[in-house]
Parts: structure tokens; sequence; C-alpha cells
């Protein structure tokens, strides 16, 4: 069994390794090792297409991980008020955004915004006073409120798993003590389903950051970093992808360690 | 004049789910109700959709059944595999492992499936292309060995991109496995086999049950993987979609495609919860 398990753990961890070890192969070659050098980290770093990419996805994950974390943490204590029948709808909704294939989000969210986009850009238009009426089109907006749908269940889920291990006793302790529903909200609650806020926030921005099929069909002209990875692996494999493949998985296992650690906090504390 | 205190509370609680409603209205609802809507229209001659009210793009499924017979075939089984290889880990993790070392074993099996599968598919990409795996049998003297795009490789894919998930569920419920059952068995004189089919094997099936579904609906939706170990050969629903919007453009018949696929999703969903519910006596299915 032992030995099963450590080549089931052999067979999690050796492609990425190998991924990360020819990162740093000098040569072009993808199956002999010709030496160590860091320059396929320069050409990537160097390369305007691949930045631009990049921030692209980072400008996106912080704002759709950002409105998920505010509106969802929002969405999470508003549903322990609701009734037990509009919370089950809200439920149900939530596992939908979830359960749901990406690639259906990325469709059904194109397909409406195309329609919504047709029938108010002219519109606009009609009522511009100017030459050069602005025109709604795929882009940041629409990806950030794709991703923002399905991160937003996302911190919803973790933080009202967090609300309801909350102790009710040191809750009714602070009004019995005469503090205002707000002051014990910004006293007591807050600070106690902080961490897994800000862990939601981490996940969300981690899913969004590697999201690929829902950008792909709502992205409209611009590349976030999945979309570009994707179009070079196609051309063909180069020695760049790798140095970009690492790049992302350290910073992905970065933030979901920090994320983890907040996790944690969580269960140590009750 | 103040405010009655019953309404106050409304307008607060309104206030707090307010975008997050408008939100799953925006970009969930509305959307879904437009891809049912244009899956009874007609493809317009430049592309797109215009207005009709056909079943037309229903009874052209049939065009694109490879799609749906690889997925349908390919998703279980992908599932099956994952769970044969996800099981005795989860029972490793749970059962065998110290518990100084359980947290750091759960972690390293939780850590690959939150870093991105487009990368970890790559991985695979280039171990299997010809530069990888089998250059370096050409060494052993074997030749001519292909290993991408086919349907080996898609599986091999699947199970890796899938396997924490499988693990993770099936881990959750031999943890709570209460030890003492398992004493009072080997007291009672059963042999540790029997003890396995008798007692841990039944109680872990929750979890085993929620890990196959979980995978199965996941893998339903897939694309990545079919689209690069697969090479455009194993083909699954997600890619016949990708296909009909963006190269085709045909939107009426796609949509008709997306509908029937989240229709899969919710069948596949609800037999999980039935059984679920048949093996654990709960309604409750914590798929996420």
């Amino acid at each position: 069994m032992r030995a099963l398990v450590t080549f089931v753990y052999l067979f999690l961890y050796t492609p990425i390794a190998l991924v990360v070890l020819f990162s740093f192969n000098a040569g072009r070659n993808a199956s002999e090792f010709t030496g160590f050098s860091t320059q396929w980290y320069g050409r990537a770093l160097s390369n305007t297409f691949l930045m631009e990419a990049l921030r692209n996805s980072l400008i996106i994950a912080f704002t759709s991980a950002a409105l998920a974390a505010i509106f969802g943490t929002m969405a999470a204590i508003g549903m322990e008020r609701l009734g037990a029948r509009t919370r089950a709808v809200f439920d149900g909704l939530f596992a939908a955004a979830i359960v749901v294939p990406g690639v259906v989000i990325g469709i059904a969210t194109l397909v409406a915004l195309v329609e919504v986009f047709g029938f108010v850009n002219p519109v606009i238009a009609a009522l511009w006073p100017g030459d050069q009426p602005p025109k709604l089109a795929l882009g940041y907006g629409s990806i950030i409120a794709a991703h923002g749908l399905f991160t937003m269940a996302l911190v919803t889920m973790i933080v009202k798993a967090r609300i309801a291990s909350l102790g009710r006793d040191i809750v009714e302790a602070s009004s019995d003590l005469y503090a205002t529903p707000f002051t014990t909200f910004r006293q007591i609650v807050l600070p106690q389903i902080m961490p897994s806020i800000l862990a939601g926030f981490l996940l969300a921005f981690t899913f969004s950051f590697d999201d690929f099929i829902i950008a792909f069909f709502v992205a409209g002209s611009n590349t976030t970093l999945p979309i570009y990875v994707f179009a070079s692996i196609r051309r063909g494999v180069t020695p760049e992808i790798n140095a970009v493949a690492t790049m992302v998985l350290i910073a992905s296992l970065a933030l979901i360690f920090i994320a983890r650690f907040l996790m944690r906090e969580k269960t140590t504390t009750n | 004049m103040p405010l009655p205190h019953a309404t106050k509370r409304r307008l607060i609680t309104a206030a707090l789910v307010g975008p997050a409603s408008v939100w799953l209205f925006v970009f969930l609802v509305l959307p879904f109700i437009a891809i049912i809507v244009f899956a009874f229209g007609e493809r317009a001659p430049e592309g797109g959709y215009q207005a009709a009210f056909t079943f037309e793009q229903f009874a052209n499924l049939g065009a694109r059944s490879a799609a749906f017979v690889n997925t349908l075939i390919l998703a279980p089984i992908g599932a099956a595999a994952c769970l044969i290889v996800a099981y005795p880990v989860a029972y490793y993790l749970a059962v065998k492992a110290s518990p100084q070392r359980r947290l750091l074993l759960v972690s390293l099996v939780v850590v690959p499936f939150w870093t991105s599968l487009l990368m970890r598919t790559y991985a695979w990409m280039y171990l299997l292309g010809a530069r990888g795996i089998p250059h370096l049998l050409e060494f052993v003297g074997i030749e001519n060995v292909r290993l991408i795009n086919t349907p080996g490789a898609v599986l091999l894919g699947i199970v890796y991109g899938y396997l924490p998930l499988m693990i993770m569920p099936i881990y959750v419920s031999l943890e709570k496995l209460d030890r003492r059952l398992l004493e009072a068995s080997a007291d009672l004189g059963a042999k540790p086999i029997s003890t396995f089919f008798g007692i841990t094997l039944p109680l872990s099936l929750p979890g085993v049950m929620t890990g196959v579904a979980l995978v199965t609906i996941l893998l339903l939706g897939e694309y990545l993987i079919p689209q690069l170990l697969g090479g455009g050969k194993v083909f699954f629903i997600g890619n016949a979609l990708v296909d009909l919007f963006l190269q085709s453009r045909n939107w009426p018949f796609g949509s008709a495609i997306a509908v029937t696929l989240v229709a899969v999703v919710v069948i596949v969903l609800l037999v999980a919860m039935r059984i679920a519910w048949r093996v654990a006596g709960t309604r409750q299915v914590d798929l996420i």
C-alpha cells in the first residue's frame, strides 16, 4: 500500500517537476538537459504580448476577486437573515454557478451579452451628441462579470460556512452589554470571519487567474495569460512556456498556501 | 418619522443580498434563458442567430453524436479510473498514516488541484509528445510509440487532473469513521479483510459517491484535456461547443447542445443525490 501511495505522489509531481527542470534548460530540446540557463525566463519576461496578457489577467483576477469578496460576504451575511425558502433559492443558484460547466457559462454569457450589445449600442449611438458614440463590447468587463459569478459563489460558500460555525453566545453577550447590532458586527463578527473572507478572496483570485474556458468565450480582443499560453501551446511547445508555467505554478502555490493558512486559523480558533 | 423595526431589518437584508442577486440574475439566469431561446432559433446566413421557433436544432443533435458518445463514455470511465487510484490513497491517508505526517500528505494531494489545469495538462503534453517519453523509449529500442492524441492519453490526463478531487471526499468520509467500530469488529474476531468490506467500505460510500459525482459532472464539460492530449481526435461536448460558437458560428445548434449538456449534468446530479440518499440515509450531499 505504501509503495502504491508513493507511486501516486510521484505521478502527481513528476510532470510538474520536469516542466520546472526544463524551464532552466539551456537548449531548445525538450528531452535532454543541455545545461543550466535562465534564458527562457528572460525571453518570457521581455515578450510584450505575454506581459500584456499577464497584466490583463492580474487586473481581471484582482477586480473579480475583490467584487466577489465584498458582494459574496454581504450575501453570506444577508442570507442568514432570509426565510428558509428564499435562502434555498439562493443556495440553488450559487450551487448552479459552480456546477454548470464553465464552457456553458462562457457560451451563455457571450450569447446574452452580444444580444444586449446589439440592442443597446444603436440606442447609445442615436442619443450620443458627438460623432464617436461609445460602443459596448466584449472585454475586461465581460470577463470580470462572468468570473464574478463563480468567484462570488465560492466566497459566499466559504464565508457562510464560517458564519454557521460562529458561537451565538458571544454575539448575544455583546448585545446584552448594550452594543448596537452594527458595533457587534464590526467588533465581534467581522474579525472572526475576516480570515475566511481573505481566504475566499485568494481562492477567487486563483480561480479567475487560472480560468481558460470562460475567458476564451467572452474575452473579445483582450488576451489573458491562459488564453495566450493555450494559443502558443497550439503553435508548438517552446521552452519559454516552461518558464511561464513555472512562474504561474509558483505564484498560485504561494497564494494557495496563504489561503489555506488563513482557513486553518478558523479551525484552531474554534 | 423613524421606520418600523421590521421594515428596517428587511431593507438591510435586501441591501446585503441585493448585489449578489442582481449578479446571479444578470449573469446566470438571463444568459441561461437566452441560450434556451437560441436553441429554438435558426442560424443566420452569415453566422449567429436569427429568430424562429423550430425544434430542428434538437432533432439535429445526432450530427454531433460522436462528441456525446465520447463524453458519455470517457467521463464515467475517467471517474471510475480516478476512483480506483484514489481509494487506496485516501485509505492510507485516513487510516494508516501517522497523525503528524497526515496533514503534510493531505496538503500535497490538494495542492496540485489548486494550480492551473492548463499548466498541468501542458506538462503531460510535453511528456507524451514525440520528444518526451517516446523519445526515451527509443533509447531502449522501442520505436514509433505514439502516445499523444489517443484516447489513452486523454484518460491519463483526466486521472491526473481530477485525482485530488476524488481523493478528498473519500478521505473526509474515512477520517470521520468511528475507530471503535473497527476495534469492535477485530475484538469479535473478524479478519481485517471482512472488517474492511463489512464496515470501512460501506461507511465510506457517501464520500465515494460525492467524488464520483463531482468528477463526472466536471468531466462532462471538459474542454482542455481532450483538446491538448486528444489533439482534436478525441473530442468531448465542450470541444464541439467551442467549435460551433467560435469557428462555425452556428449559435442555435450550439445552444441546443449546451442546453442538452446542462440537462445531462442535472440528470447525473439527481441520480447521484438519489443514490447518496439511499446509501447515507440523508438527502444532504455536500458536492462542493
